[in-house]
């Protein structure tokens, strides 16, 4: 991310300062990449491919929707700082994505690409986990300054493909799950709150 | 000695407070294998030609990964929660279709002649273990109740108990949970009652005192902490399939070519190892157990 602002003129325009509250955010988002290598590397997982995939998807989709929350949370306390945090919790939300992903391609199915197409078309949780990568990498590879002004009206609309990729993803979970629901219920719950708020906000606006 | 304890309270019951504050930590590092109470005594078994020459999981592996739903619905959660479980005194109803119906208590069970078995495990879920069981044949224990003529399915029920099993209060699952054979895989050789494994009594997570293993069978068939055994004619109701007909069927053999609705069968990752492996018709039991389902469609009694 660095990189890609070292690139944008318009970010190379202000005063070199350290953002503290960013590089915080930044080290702290990755304290759960720490904390399962740590686990791994430590030997207590059992099944260190099954944690590991877990893991990863789990901060996922805790990644998207703590991107989803910052609206809402500024909304309610008039504070303008989470906005600014928003686009960095997103790109967390990608990379711990690529995480799973990869997990799955390498660590999985070992690169058995023809059984990976077969489960993509034949198991539902697959291909909505699938789809859901699929629909948040232009959103990643959007997410820069030149991007945003590139397609002015049109990121916005863009962006709002981050509703179904959460739909998506907490899917995703509560199809692969073998019989407890406890856990996909718990972010389908905090979903239907963060899309909940924004469908009232839209009704009341209009009425 | 002089003072004498009171009756009522089993030695076993009494947990030293050191170990009770710790407990979760004393259950991961000693796998819950003391707190039993009377695990001092190994168990003496005899090898079986039975047994596979794959390398056996480490007791760690097998007792700190385990899918015992009354004990909480992650892995993890069996070998953190179930030393509250009390496997003494604990008894076996065997009854139903045969002609001497009797209660077998955990004590005379642990004095069968005892064999070693080490069996392949595999989980429906996609993974497997080498497991040292120490158990006897179920046949010899229902030859000692005398089936009769009608006695075509053994049905097998868990203890019951939300006070000492927390996830029997949650309806994860229809409890008690329940378990069926049909008679002739019943008696079969590999079929077994295991009370322990690695030359030990079972430690608590892994189905104590005493459970049953058919390892060619998917890992919940192998239903743990046995109460009641009940011969009878109709092919008895199981609890995976009474919470999902669609996925998991009576027979529920290990199959690489029917895949699990929502998963493939056709490899499985055997714990401790890093490439998956290719999972194997009966989970290689299929020269000793195939003759049993000789002519069925097995995609259909899946």
């Amino acid at each position: 991310m660095t990189t890609l602002r070292m690139k944008n003129p318009a970010a190379a325009r202000q005063p070199a300062r350290f953002n503290w509250l960013k590089i915080a955010v930044f080290v702290l988002c990755l304290l759960p990449l720490a904390r399962a290598a740590w686990i791994v590397l430590s030997g207590a997982a059992v099944n260190p491919v099954e944690f590991i995939t877990r893991s990863t998807g789990t901060w996922t989709l805790s990644f998207l929707l703590i991107t989803l929350a910052i609206s809402p949370l500024r909304q309610l306390s008039g504070w303008s700082w989470p906005l600014r945090l928003r686009r960095m919790l997103g790109l967390y939300a990608f990379f711990y994505g690529c995480l799973h992903l990869t997990t799955y391609v390498w660590l999985d199915q070992f690169f058995d690409w023809p059984g990976m197409l077969h489960d993509i078309a034949k198991r539902p949780f697959i291909t909505v986990g699938f789809a859901a990568m699929l629909l948040m990498t232009p959103l990643a590879i959007t997410s820069t300054q030149g991007w945003m002004r590139r397609l002015k009206r049109n990121w916005g609309k863009l962006h709002q493909l981050v509703y179904p990729v959460a739909l998506l993803g907490v899917l995703h979970y509560w199809w692969l799950v073998k019989k407890d629901l406890t856990q996909p219920m718990l972010y389908a719950s905090v979903l239907a709150v963060l899309l909940g708020w924004r469908l009232l906000r839209k009704l009341r606006h209009k009425a | 000695m002089l003072i004498k304890k009171p009756a009522d309270i089993q030695p076993s019951e009494i947990t030293p407070e050191g170990v009770y504050f710790n407990r979760r930590q004393f259950m991961l590092g000693s796998a819950g294998l003391l707190l039993s109470g009377e695990t001092l005594a190994a168990l003496a078994s005899k090898k079986s030609p039975l047994s596979t020459s794959d390398k056996p999981n480490s007791l760690k592996d097998i007792s700190s990964y385990n899918n015992y739903y009354e004990f909480g619905t992650d892995k993890s959660e069996p070998a953190m929660y179930a030393g509250s479980l009390k496997t003494r005194p604990w008894n076996v109803v065997v009854d139903g279709e045969v002609g001497k119906p009797r209660s077998f208590g955990i004590e005379e069970l642990l004095k069968q002649p005892l064999e070693e078995r080490i069996y392949r495990l595999r989980c429906v879920e996609g993974w497997s273990m080498v497991i040292p069981w120490i158990g006897f044949p179920l046949s010899s224990l229902l030859k000692q109740v005398a089936p009769n003529s009608r006695a075509k399915y053994v049905a097998f029920e868990t203890l019951q108990r939300p006070s000492e099993m927390p996830g029997q209060r949650s309806r994860v699952l229809d409890w008690p949970y329940r378990e069926g054979l049909r008679m002739d895989e019943a008696m079969h050789p590999l079929t077994i009652l295991a009370v322990g494994l690695y030359n030990d009594v079972l430690p608590n997570q892994n189905g104590a005192p005493i459970r049953l293993v058919v390892p060619w069978k998917y890992g919940f068939k192998s239903i743990k902490s046995i109460v009641r055994i009940h011969l009878q004619e109709q092919m008895p109701a199981t609890s995976w399939n009474m919470a999902n007909a669609h996925e998991y069927g009576f027979y529920s053999n290990v199959n690489p070519e029917v895949d699990h609705p929502r998963w493939s069968q056709a490899s499985e990752r055997r714990i401790g190892e890093f490439l998956k492996r290719k999972t194997l018709m009966f989970n290689g039991y299929g020269d000793q157990v195939a003759g049993l389902y000789r002519g069925m469609d097995l995609r259909k009694n899946f």
